[in-house]
């Protein structure tokens, strides 16, 4: 005879007082299947923790973002933010899509190459690009964001010794009535710096300006910023053309769309709340369309947004290694997925789901990771239910920036799988192993003996 | 180790403990552990039945159970020795 499914025992204090008006779910349906493959035949194959990418989930994700820009706007080019997410496969995936690549340092430009993007459709951010990235980039003609003075002078004197026009546009912050400001990258619009780098450049016409830039900052929660950075970047170009007879072909709104995470502090679920691709878009070409460039003149649109096309498509695999209580008799489990691993966890809260079924009996539980670090919480406070050792749980919305911040810290980092078209799982990342980090090291050969 | 006299448990799992007016809910496994412990047997006993009735083994049942009757302990719903003793 077959045995009962064990739960263990739980007593659960009942309160009294108010409930919550927004009625917040205290269990979620299990995810036991990722596009058709099972969570328990993934972990048994590539281990625990393990990453898992939707291909789908990107695909019909960039697809969705195209459609909100291009059914509003005439001329839109997304480009993928390298930095998001770098692995080879996601960002072909993206490539095949149509992006262009964006790129913020050497590393990330040889990356991009080494794909076999074209030179000309890599924009190249971030304040520092070293002088053989500079050569490279211009000699491939890829657009070079210039991000401070000091660049703009590196570039114009490569330009002379290489004989070449390298293609630039300057990256220009602004107050768009968000807080904080940033206003650390590019040039001022309101005091003036733009303005100085644009004169600098047309007057030296040793580079084409070809495009205005702006990135005003992360996860932002109002699409209406966009709009007030469209009108600027767009009254700066039109008076641009009216002072030099130039005009530039694109206008570059940079990224910062939020995911559906939910940030920490937040009363209610991201999901329910964030903007859509359809809030971004209507703002901001809305900006554009309404601004003074004639009908057939509209520049370019280029998108660097990452976070909100990968977000979705990423979800980390874990397993409980242990359930304990604390002094004060709370809940706490813990699982093999630490904050190394999962750098986003120190802004979201994520949503985690257990990967089997359940009842709907549940625990106020604080989710630890198995870093010998009292730093290492997953979630201060949810409610899950009662999982056992070994049992498997999945967090959501992991695709941006852990697989490009994650650290290498007292654990090595795991598998990452991607699922294709056709449900099939591929590696696309191997597991760190002690001999990939020790081959990194070299010992000193007075430190090689002591005493066994 | 007994469960006190007066708290009331009902078959759906619900309990109630008369002297301070606070209630709990407790799952299927939870209430048949109770009423275990009411039929006064032992922890060898009750490990005995529960792993022969659920997909389970001895090491994470008896974890589980003792944290269980800590719990009990926390919220004042077994007698104190000095009590059982009197």
């Amino acid at each position: 005879m077959s045995k009962t499914r064990y739960e263990r025992p739980v007593i659960k204090k009942l309160e009294t007082g108010m409930p919550n008006k927004f009625g917040t779910k205290t269990e979620y349906e299990p995810l036991t299947h990722i596009d058709g493959v099972a969570v328990n035949d993934l972990i048994g194959k590539y281990g625990s923790p393990l990453f898992v990418i939707s291909e789908k989930t990107i695909r019909s994700t960039i697809k969705k973002a195209k459609k909100a820009f291009e059914t509003r706007y005439p001329k839109v080019q997304f480009a993928w933010s390298y930095k998001t997410n770098y692995l080879n496969a996601v960002c072909s995936i993206f490539h095949q899509e149509g992006s262009w690549a964006e790129v913020v340092s050497g590393f990330e430009y040889d990356k991009a190459i080494n794909l076999g993007v074209d030179g000309r459709k890599i924009i190249f951010n971030g304040p520092d690009k070293s002088e053989q990235d500079l050569t490279k980039a211009i000699t491939n003609d890829s657009l070079i964001h210039i991000d401070h003075l000091d660049e703009l002078y590196s570039i114009t004197e490569l330009a002379e010794k290489l004989n070449k026009r390298p293609r630039v546009a300057i990256r220009v912050n602004m107050d768009t009535g968000v807080y904080p400001m940033w206003d650390r990258f590019g040039f001022n619009y309101e005091n003036g710096q733009a303005w100085d780098a644009i004169n600098k450049i047309m007057h030296s016409e040793k580079m084409e300006l070809v495009g205005l830039h702006c990135h005003i900052g992360t996860f932002m929660l109002s699409p209406f910023a966009y709009g007030i950075a469209a009108a600027k970047l767009a009254d700066l170009a039109l008076a641009l053309e009216q002072k030099f007879k130039h005009e530039i072909k694109y206008i570059d709104l940079g990224g910062g769309f939020a995911s559906k995470n939910t940030l920490k502090g937040s009363f209610l679920p991201g999901n329910d709340t964030n903007p859509t691709f359809d809030d971004f878009a209507e703002v901001i070409s809305t900006a554009l369309i309404n601004s003074n460039f004639k009908k057939d003149k509209l520049p370019l649109l280029i998108l660097e947004t990452g976070r909100a096309l990968v977000d979705e498509a990423g979800f980390l695999l874990g397993s409980v290694i242990s359930n304990k209580r604390s002094s004060t008799g709370r809940r706490n489990t813990i699982l093999d997925v630490g904050v190394n691993i999962l750098f986003t966890s120190f802004w979201y809260d994520h949503k985690i789901t257990p990967a089997q079924s359940f009842t709907h009996y549940s625990e106020d539980t604080c989710l630890y990771g198995p870093l010998c670090m009292n730093i290492d919480v997953i979630r201060e406070s949810t409610t899950l239910p009662l999982l056992n050792k070994g049992e498997h749980v999945v967090i959501h919305n992991v695709g941006a920036y852990n697989m490009t911040q994650w650290m290498q810290f007292i654990t090595l980092r795991p598998n990452v799988v991607l699922i294709d078209m056709d449900e099939k799982p591929h590696l696309i990342r191997s597991k760190e192993s002690l001999e990939n980090m020790n081959s990194m090291e070299k010992v000193p050969n007075h430190l090689e003996r002591f005493d066994k | 180790m007994k469960l006190r006299k007066n708290v009331a448990v009902s078959e759906a799992g619900l309990l109630f403990n008369p002297v301070n007016g606070e209630s709990y809910s407790l799952n299927p496994i939870g209430v048949e552990i109770l009423n275990l412990i009411r039929e006064d047997k032992s922890p060898e006993q009750i490990i005995k039945v529960i792993l022969e009735k659920y997909s389970t083994d001895k090491a994470t049942f008896e974890k589980d159970y003792f944290d269980f009757i800590g719990i009990l302990e926390h919220h004042n719903l077994l007698e104190s020795h000095e009590e059982t003793n009197a």
